[in-house]
């Protein structure tokens, strides 16, 4: 009898202890392109999580954070089937998403329909999040940035008219022209003249023609790097001698290998800079990074590291381990300070300042931020 | 749009066709003579860019050698190519050496691409192609300036190679019979092989006058130029090198004008020149400055 007591007793510490353990722990899932073809953009955000966790520790009412990191190898499919995993065999409650929208969109129905938050880094694509309870991002949208642009276009530099140069071939580029169009002429700017070009070009000399004879006070090109590079060589070639105003495709070091002294002054918008923290939590994971790859952090780690906080934050304030109650925490987060910036979430996109930078002596040169209101 | 503006974008239209031009004479030189359209010629292009980049880069040489010694290698390249590639092929069939030729130039390419990678590269300009003139309002950048000047000049010294020598008067001979030609005691391999380096020399040339222009070399960056040369090339007659330079000024002002006063349709830009390319190919095979030749038996 007594050996069986005694077994018993064993037994009952042993569940006991197990189920402490057991709660002591918050498991969260990380679903992430660590293998395939944007392998980069998954491995960046993992370093900049585990980066971030150094910083601010990795516990939560004193029990410990622990990400379960899966590989969606870049892959729509497989990130469903790690987004089913993470929920049902891992019993994660809540998830950092895929960084590219294609992959996010495949995993949003399945944590709508097991009701688990998961917030995605990087994905910018606005379906993303639309009309979904529990799908979140840590970044802000495309129109959010070319509004900002605006902003800064008529506030700051004071501009009266502007010209619009976009590339047709690109989603980003059409949708930035677009807001910025829509914002500046809701502050009282006019568009003077709108022109398009196409991936690829080399000769812009025609459409920047028609601009420089419309005389705008600043051009927006919202373009990639090369065609920014160009615009800006053959917009200054032919006269121009307004402000070049441009997005974050700008963020390049090719920018200044081909535009050389014709991107000088440029501005634009940019997700933060790398170089300045806006906050202390911002500038510690900058020198914290330097330190440790002797180089200047990039913007997905950095994002990376927000959606960590956000998440983490939002459930120190649910109180429970209950998804429903870290979802609306996730929803009710307001001017949180993450590594770029505050941040408040609103219908499950992240507003944030956006950061203005000017070229200025062949690099970027943080100027102010920016908030739409 | 007012006289001005005009004037402007009919200089930016002689500017990019020019550096059209200079490229669809190499292309119709070695179709004058072979009867091959020489698919590796927009590549020769990129490299002459590439050579002189090193050239100035890494060799810190002065930028007219630079340019000289670059577009030296460039017909290196063309007579590799020919010795390499097309001599094998001299008696198969055409459609044989198009392909080769397609070969080639994906082998330039993506060589290019392993070798000094897709990242675009800033190229330096001359202070002379940075100057900007004015003349009647119009600002006509040092490149749009020199290049058709340049483009003359070589058309001229190319007239005078193959009208005024025995390696000309050999070359238009080879074009008319190759095997009369060779009967008569001519040595028809030198002959084609000093065409591919004429020819790709003046892609060298065409390379670098276009990065001046747009400074920003990579390794598939001769093929949009390629295609469109190609297509000046035949608008003007292939096979005739004044039709050529017509051709791609033809080409040049075409696709600026449509930009110009048709903003709407910036996107078709490059179907327009390709439509033209079907437009010819279908009403006037021959070109405008193109003979039609009764096929020799």
């Amino acid at each position: 009898m007594r050996g069986w007591m005694k077994y018993f007793g064993v037994m009952i510490l042993v569940l006991f202890t197990s189920c402490v353990w057991a709660q002591d722990v918050i498991r969260v899932g990380a679903n992430l392109e660590m293998t395939g073809a944007v392998a980069a953009y998954g491995q960046m955000i993992w370093e900049g999580i585990n980066l971030v966790r150094e910083l601010v520790g990795d516990e939560v009412w004193g029990r410990k954070v622990e990400l379960v990191l899966v590989d969606n190898k870049s892959d729509k499919v497989e990130s469903a089937n790690a987004a089913t995993r993470l929920i049902d065999k891992e019993k994660v409650v809540a998830m950092i998403g895929p960084a590219i929208s294609g992959s996010m969109l495949a995993v949003g129905p399945i944590c709508e329909e097991k009701q688990i938050p998961v917030i995605s880094a990087t994905a910018t694509n606005p379906l993303v999040t639309q009309g979904k309870k529990f799908v979140f991002r840590a970044c802000f949208l495309d129109p959010y940035q070319a509004a900002a642009a605006a902003v800064f276009a008529r506030n700051d530099l004071k501009a009266e008219t502007a010209a619009i140069l976009s590339d047709i071939a690109q989603d980003y580029c059409v949708a930035l022209g677009n807001f910025f169009k829509e914002e500046f002429e809701k502050r009282g700017g006019k568009i003077v003249v709108e022109q398009n070009c196409k991936t690829g070009d080399q000769d812009f000399s025609a459409q920047l023609t028609t601009i420089i004879n419309a005389n705008p006070d600043i051009l927006y090109v919202p373009n990639y790097y090369t065609e920014i590079a160009l615009i800006s060589r053959q917009a200054r070639d032919l006269g121009f001698e307004g402000i070049i105003l441009s997005a974050d495709g700008a963020d390049a070091p090719e920018l200044f290998e081909v535009g050389g002294d014709a991107v000088e002054g440029l501005y634009h918008t940019a997700i933060w800079d790398a170089t300045k923290g806006l906050n202390d939590v911002g500038q510690r994971y900058i020198e914290l990074y330097q330190k440790k790859y002797g180089k200047d952090p990039n913007m997905f780690g950095a994002l990376g590291a927000d959606a960590y906080l956000i998440l983490v934050d939002a459930i120190k304030r649910a109180g429970s381990l209950d998804p429903v109650a870290i979802r609306n925490m996730i929803e009710e987060t307001a001017d949180l300070e993450v590594v770029t910036g505050k941040v408040t979430i609103e219908n499950g996109d992240a507003v944030k300042p956006v950061v203005v930078r000017k070229v200025e002596g062949g690099k970027f040169n943080f100027v102010k931020t920016v908030v739409v209101e | 749009m007012s006289w001005t503006t005009f004037f402007q974008q009919l200089m930016n239209g002689i500017s990019v066709g020019s550096l059209y031009a200079l490229l669809a004479i190499g292309y119709t030189l070695v179709y004058g003579i072979l009867g091959l359209i020489n698919f590796a010629h927009s590549d020769v292009f990129m490299l002459g860019t590439y050579f002189a980049f090193f050239m100035i880069g890494v060799f810190l040489l002065p930028w007219w050698l630079s340019v000289v010694i670059g577009v030296g290698l460039c017909a290196l390249v063309g007579m590799t190519i020919e010795r390499v590639a097309y001599r094998p092929l001299r008696n198969a069939p055409r459609i044989s050496a198009l392909i080769t030729a397609v070969g080639v130039s994906f082998f330039i390419e993506n060589l290019g691409l392993v070798t000094v990678g897709a990242r675009p590269k800033g190229f330096p300009r001359p202070e002379l192609m940075k100057n900007v003139y004015f003349i009647a309002g119009a600002r006509i950048q040092g490149v749009t300036f020199w290049v058709p000047l340049f483009s003359i000049a070589i058309l001229l010294v190319l007239f005078y190679l193959v009208y005024r020598t025995k390696m000309g008067m050999a070359m238009r001979a080879v074009s008319r019979d190759m095997e009369t030609t060779r009967l008569m005691g001519v040595n028809v391999d030198r002959i084609i092989l000093y065409t591919f380096a004429l020819g790709s020399a003046l892609a060298g040339i065409g390379g670098v006058l276009w990065a001046c222009k747009y400074p920003q070399i990579n390794p598939l960056m001769g093929t949009f130029p390629g295609w469109k040369a190609f297509t000046a090339a035949v608008v003007g007659g292939i096979g005739n090198v004044v039709g050529a330079m017509i051709g791609g000024f033809i080409i040049g002002l075409a696709e600026i004008l449509i930009v110009a006063f048709f903003p709407n349709l910036t996107g078709y830009r490059d179907a327009f020149v390709f439509a033209l390319l079907i437009l010819f190919l279908l009403v006037k095979p021959s070109g405008v400055m193109g003979e039609t030749l009764k096929e020799k038996v």
